[in-house]
């Protein structure tokens, strides 16, 4: 018998182990070339059988050595349950399976001394979904009748800029009673109440990112829904820049203010102003971090279009010389303003916190009238890369906050001035448009979505522990690596459809809701329209409660 | 669902005229209430224009409490008028206050010199500070406190009402040249007199017919704007503030009003040559906006009167006139009672995306948005 290494690591500790039927097994090797993380490997193991012919014992020994397909056991790199080798498998014989008695948290830890880091978003489920709990109970019937979905016209417009107060607004009147403006005043723009983003490249493979911009821009010149994308904190490839599709994207800063020397030498030849700029401060899924690439996702082309070496990128968790919110306001976005001649609308992104109220209610008394859009990010945000105690631990949950932020304003008398727009975990079971249309009821002017891009374009991983490998450039479905074999798995095209496809229908289920409260135009801050059965949401969101 | 009508006229004329015109739309309303604004008043009160009228029911220890505030302001009392009681009538749909006042004051003395505005202001703090006192102790109701202005607001079938406070035969004491009226109690939610319409603030009055489906949203955005803005027992308050938000706050026209509660179409505006300014009120005034459906009729302090009716849904209203007079009504049974020799051919059935105005020379005007 040979040594048993208890304080090693074994298969018994994984999270995923792999199941092989060598009797069902081809040897056709497809699983081994499918598994990007090299977790399961060829090998031979020794087969003994003893048997007896005849009435009378007469053993004889036989042995044979067998070739089978075995999981690879490291203390750091093992199989994250992906399933590309069942995928693969015309004969069903393997498949990863989920270990609810492993031990990795521990035994990593143990045995690396360092912090497990990896994609997606939270994986603990501690509290059910708030947005779950809630339904559209306001129904219209009678004196004010529903309206008629599929006939009706609604407007699906959000304000993305500053809206300026009334009483603010430079007018006068003319003699023939007219107003009319008599200075020019901060832009804002009118787009579809969800945004793609803000996902890099770098973090995204450039194929993925390119299908989401093609389907943005198809959505806007052919549908008519005037979506918008935010690129993330990566740069932006040169030809978009100088294309007239810049006018559908959004540009984001972040600390490290990765790409933006390619933005900035490109702007003499842009032909179309961006659609506006986002200052990233904080991040829902890893609050208080900056973002995080891992070297070996810098490609040659992220070197390029980032203008970095290959190295561990880490945006500073904090924008340097920006001390207080006064400053945050006055210096970039006065720069990120007058950069584009204060004619696109600068906005910012926060973690939620139990500090967002604070910061809030300090932008809405910008006495600049540049603040053009508070984005909020809960912690069930997704990301290309964090540490797990972040993505599990840190963070504050969405709906409360937007909902607080929502009623500061109230409080102030200044909703709509700065656009709320939420995200963190919503479209995380797949329905967007329910998820959208909840929040924009409890004050939301919209909603930004990222990570549920990627699953519409075919990521293995879900938020129980499956693959969440997006960290390691080792992506299997070609979304978040930069290797260039493993992008071509992407089928850009398709991809692209996919998300069209999911936009036209979250466009027509949004209605659908609309419709039955009989609202033509976005309920912003209807929170009368929602009822829930729970009774502390409802006291904390002030909501009906029903049951 | 309400029915709402106005009359305005050339001449004076009693409420009578407005129980008419409400009778035969008796069959779309509950009978639960009556409720109207007279504006340019004459009569006993026409020597007074200038000078406020205090519109209020209460009980008798309400008097004594608003007449210790006004006293304590430097109010003094110039007339005194009450209705005529029927009291011998019987088995009348009816809970009557104790007092029906209207009186008509002189300004504290500290304001002979003060601008139209310090009296407004004055005007308005007055009132809430009596409705505030009465409300605290249950005593009554005040509705108006406002010059050359009186409303009456009350429970019960509304012929009934017209019996109790003798309002079926005109005279030529208790008359004026505008009244806006409406028979229903807000039967939506509580029955509370301070939701029947119409809703008058500062001179403004508006009344409307239907439900407003943004009424959180205007709410929420309304009750920081003004310290008028109070009360919201029924939705259609928020159509007021609006109305008093847009044309005395904001100073914009009229006409901006519709475009403040109903904003024309992203696409529409765009192609419009004052599209970034209705661009602007849109995104400003967003919580402002109502979703329908909605019929709107209100006057404004220089008794121009309109009619607008929100851009989706609609609810039924139509406009009829003569010489002499001009009738908004919910439905033309109404109108035909009152104006019975009129053009039919020229009664007007307003379109969602059309303001009807009539101003004192009592021509209608018809704004296309």
């Amino acid at each position: 018998m040979g040594t048993v290494d208890i304080s090693g690591i074994n298969k018994e500790d994984l999270t995923w182990q792999i199941e092989h039927d060598s009797s069902k097994c081809t040897l056709c090797g497809k699983c081994i070339a499918a598994c990007t993380f090299g977790a399961i490997k060829a090998d031979v193991q020794k087969r003994k059988k003893v048997i007896s012919n005849g009435c009378t014992p007469n053993p004889e020994v036989s042995e044979t050595t067998v070739p089978v397909i075995k999981q690879v056991v490291t203390k750091s790199k093992n199989c994250v349950g992906c399933g590309m080798c069942a995928k693969v498998c015309g004969n069903e014989a393997i498949k990863p399976v989920y270990n609810e008695r492993n031990r990795m948290n521990v035994k990593y830890r143990a045995l690396n001394a360092e912090s497990p880091k990896r994609g997606g978003r939270t994986n603990l489920h501690t509290e059910g979904r708030t947005l779950d709990k809630i339904k559209v109970g306001r129904i219209s019937q009678m004196t004010d009748p529903s309206l008629d979905a599929m006939r009706h016209t609604f407007e699906l417009l959000a304000p993305f800029g500053r809206v300026m107060p009334p009483e603010n607004l430079p007018f006068e009147i003319d003699p023939m009673g007219n107003l009319s403006l008599t200075k020019k005043i901060p832009t804002t723009r009118w787009i579809y109440p969800i945004i793609i983003g803000d996902m890099s490249i770098g973090a995204l493979s450039p194929r993925l990112w390119e299908a989401i911009a093609i389907a943005v821009a198809y959505l806007n010149e052919v549908y008519n829904i005037p979506i918008r994308m935010c690129s993330g904190e990566g740069g932006v490839p040169e030809k978009l820049l100088r294309s007239k599709y810049l006018k559908y994207m959004i540009l984001q800063i972040a600390s490290g203010h990765f790409g933006w020397n390619r933005i900035i030498n490109s702007m003499p030849y842009m032909t179309e102003d961006p659609a506006g700029i986002l200052i990233k401060i904080g991040q829902g899924a890893k609050p208080g971090d900056g973002g995080l690439l891992l070297a070996k996702k810098v490609a040659k082309h992220i070197q390029e279009i980032r203008g970095v070496p290959k190295s561990d990128l880490l945006s500073p968790p904090n924008h340097q010389g920006l001390y207080s919110i006064e400053e945050s306001v006055q210096k970039m976005f006065l720069s990120m303003n007058s950069a584009f001649k204060f004619k696109v609308p600068v906005a910012i992104k926060v973690a939620a916190s139990v500090t967002s109220v604070s910061v809030y209610n300090n932008l809405l008394r910008d006495p600049y009238d540049i603040v053009g859009g508070f984005f909020l990010d809960g912690i069930a945000g997704g990301t290309g890369a964090a540490h797990e105690t972040s993505l599990d631990h840190t963070g504050h949950p969405i709906v409360s906050r937007l909902r607080d932020c929502y009623n500061a304003a109230v409080h102030q008398g200044k909703q709509g001035q700065i656009p709320l727009w939420a995200a963190g975990g919503l479209g995380m079971k797949g329905t967007l448009a329910a998820d959208a249309f909840k929040m924009i009821c409890l004050g939301a002017n919209g909603v930004f979505t990222g990570r549920l891009m990627l699953q519409i374009a075919g990521c293995l991983g879900d938020d129980y522990g499956r693959c969440n490998a997006c960290n390691t450039g080792l992506c299997p479905a070609g979304l978040t690596t930069q290797n260039p074999i493993l992008m071509k798995r992407l089928d850009i095209d398709k991809v692209a459809q996919n998300i069209v496809n999911y936009f036209l229908a979250t466009d027509t289920e949004l209605k659908k809701l609309m419709a039955p409260i009989g609202n033509s135009t976005l309920p912003v801050g209807r929170s009368d329209a929602l009822v829930t059965v729970d009774k502390n949401v409802a006291e904390r969101l002030g909501i009906q409660h029903v049951c | 669902m309400c029915r709402i009508g106005a009359i305005k006229s050339s001449e004076y004329f009693h409420p009578s005229k407005t129980l008419e015109l409400m009778r035969s739309q008796q069959k779309g309303h509950d009978n639960s209430g009556f409720a109207f604004v007279m504006q340019d008043l004459g009569g006993i009160f026409e020597p007074y224009k200038d000078l406020p009228l205090l519109s209020m029911a209460c009980t008798d220890k309400g008097v004594r409490i608003a007449e210790d505030i006004l006293h304590s302001i430097g109010f003094t009392r110039i007339l005194q008028w009450t209705p005529d009681i029927n009291k011998s009538a019987k088995n009348l749909q009816i809970s009557p206050m104790p007092n029906y006042i209207f009186g008509v004051f002189n300004y504290p003395k500290l304001y002979k010199y003060a601008t139209k505005e310090e009296k407004e202001q004055l005007l308005l703090d007055t009132r809430l500070q009596l409705r505030m006192a009465l409300e605290e102790k249950d005593e009554g109701y005040i509705y108006s406190f406002w010059p050359d202005v009186l409303m009456l607001k009350e429970i019960g079938n509304p012929k009934d009402i017209g019996t109790y406070f003798n309002l079926h035969t005109p005279n030529n004491d208790f008359v004026s040249k505008i009244i806006t009226v409406q028979c229903r109690q807000n039967t939506n939610y509580d029955i509370v007199r301070y939701a029947a319409h119409p809703f008058f603030l500062q001179g403004y009055t508006v009344l409307a017919n239907g439900e407003n489906t943004f009424y959180e949203k205007n709410k929420n955005f309304q009750k920081s704007l003004h310290k008028g803005y109070i009360g919201f027992e029924s939705d259609s308050q928020c159509f007021l503030y609006t109305l008093h938000y847009v044309n005395k706050i904001l100073k914009w026209p009229l006409k901006y009003y519709k475009h403040v509660i109903t904003p024309l179409e992203f696409d529409e505006m765009q192609k419009r040559e004052d599209s970034e300014v209705l661009l602007r009120i849109k995104a400003s005034l967003a919580h402002l906006e109502i979703n329908g459906p909605n019929t709107i009729i209100g006057v404004l302090p220089d008794g121009t009167l309109f009619v607008t009716c929100d851009s989706k849904k609609l609810r039924p209203v139509v406009i009829g006139s003569d010489d002499k007079t001009i009738a908004i009504t919910s439905e033309v049974t109404g109108i035909n009672e009152v104006l019975p020799k009129r053009n039919f051919e020229s009664d007007i059935y307003p379109n969602e995306r059309e303001m009807v105005v009539i101003g004192n020379d009592l021509k209608v005007q018809r704004w296309a948005q």
